[in-house]
């Protein structure tokens, strides 16, 4: 059985590990909250924009723009957004397995990395990073995505690139937070199913044409999902890190009356010994 | 009471938030072809803004303003909704500072460079001139 010093010295060590994950918790409870009231106040742009972008395309199924056709080029742009501390639980491995399991050959895939800790665990899978942002998500804002979305766009157009993913954490809720990776150019929008009545979007005007429309709608609508995806994902970031501490926090709890229970047994143990050998040594001298 | 008749819904959406949600009898803003303004029943269109200022006329109340810069309108004949990037009401303005943008992009302007992006310049001016103009 371990000596009661050790035992002690454990459960004090397992007890400050225990107060920092209480207070790492409530932080991202905190954070949690003013993350996800900005990534509801977000969705309203989002969605209008996705129904725009969606009822233009419904309509002009032949139009022809550079947006809506892959590049020639073989390379596919990843935009990664991860966090840059860790202690989160899955957050950050979950976005580089949903990059390496996405069947996107590695050699083809240029890296725009957002955040430390996915760029990192790329690095080391052997993925070659274009261009790295982390400062971003620490506090994102609407400007920044769109100097984001410059520059991929950029890419793009040159010729550089072919094909535009994003690969962030969506945020359903405060306890599920899923890893998504989605195709952001070509457009691809699925215009079979029509939820709104085919009247509403069917006469629509557009000035100039449809093509300059979509001309300048297309890199709002990817801005928007890239801010849309920044915010979420910070959102998630800090969901999952609530979750991450707070398990960490109860397994603690449980190491600590384990412990206790050991100690306590160790030191009735001593005294038990103890016992035994002033009575021992009584009965020798009389 | 306003007439219903005559009224529609407004909705001013930024990515940061639903700036404006309300009804109108009548709106005005400035688009990629020039101002326009829209009653109800307009046609189906949807546009491209210029930096200007919106104008919102209400029935029985008074006129709502707002400086918008940057984004697309959707026009239907029962509802207006305007996605811009920014979106400002004239007490957010910082009078101060759109003037000394004001000044930096005339001067930029007045001295042309091979490195002046005369566009981002005007485009700086106009937004500056929207924001002191709305700001009074």
């Amino acid at each position: 059985m371990a000596s009661m010093r050790d035992i002690k010295r454990r459960k004090s060590s397992i007890q400050s590990t225990q107060q920092i994950t209480k207070a790492m918790k409530l932080v991202s409870t905190v954070k949690l909250q003013k993350a996800r009231s900005r990534a509801e106040q977000t969705n309203p742009y989002t969605n209008h924009m996705y129904q725009t972008i969606r009822s233009i395309l419904t309509k002009s199924a032949n139009v022809n723009h550079p947006y809506l056709i892959s590049g020639e080029s073989p390379k596919k742009a990843v935009v990664a957004i991860t966090s840059n501390r860790g202690l989160a639980g899955g957050y950050n491995s979950n976005i580089v397995k949903l990059i390496a399991n996405s069947g996107l050959p590695k050699e083809d895939v240029e890296i725009y990395a957002i955040g430390n800790k996915g760029q990192d665990a790329l690095i080391r899978r052997g993925y070659h990073i274009k261009y790295s942002d982390s400062e971003l998500i620490e506090a994102p804002t609407y400007p920044d995505a769109a100097a984001l979305c410059k520059q991929v766009l950029e890419a793009f157009t040159n010729g550089e690139i072919g094909e535009i993913y994003l690969a962030y954490t969506h945020f359903k809720n405060t306890v599920s937070q899923e890893p998504t990776l989605i195709k952001l150019l070509p457009v691809e929008i699925d215009t079979t199913e029509s939820e709104e009545p085919v009247g509403a979007t069917a006469q629509m005007v557009y000035e100039p044409t449809e093509e300059e429309a979509l001309d300048m709608i297309i890199p709002k609508y990817i801005t928007s999902l890239f801010y849309g995806a920044l915010v979420e994902a910070v959102a998630s970031e800090n969901g999952a890190r609530m979750q991450a501490m707070d398990s960490a926090t109860s397994n603690a709890e449980d190491i600590i009356s384990d412990l206790t229970l050991k100690y306590n047994r160790a030191r009735q143990g001593a005294i038990t010994q103890e016992l035994t050998e002033i009575i021992a040594g009584a009965s020798a001298i009389s | 009471m306003a007439d219903l008749s005559k009224v529609f819904e407004v909705e001013i959406i930024t990515p940061d938030r639903v700036f404006h949600k309300g009804e109108a009898t009548m709106i005005e803003f400035n688009t990629a072809a020039g101002e326009i303004g829209v009653y109800k029943n307009h046609i189906p269109l949807t546009t491209v803004l210029a930096p200007g200022v919106v104008t919102i006329h209400r029935d029985g109340e008074e006129n709502v303003i707002a400086a918008v810069h940057s984004g697309f309108a959707e026009i239907l004949p029962e509802k207006v909704t305007l996605l811009a990037e920014v979106a400002e009401w004239p007490d957010e303005i910082d009078v101060g500072r759109a003037e000394a943008a004001m000044k930096r992009a005339e001067e930029r302007l007045a001295h042309r460079t091979e490195s002046v992006d005369v566009m981002r310049a005007e485009l700086a001016l106009r937004r500056a001139l929207v924001r002191i103009d709305i700001a009074k």
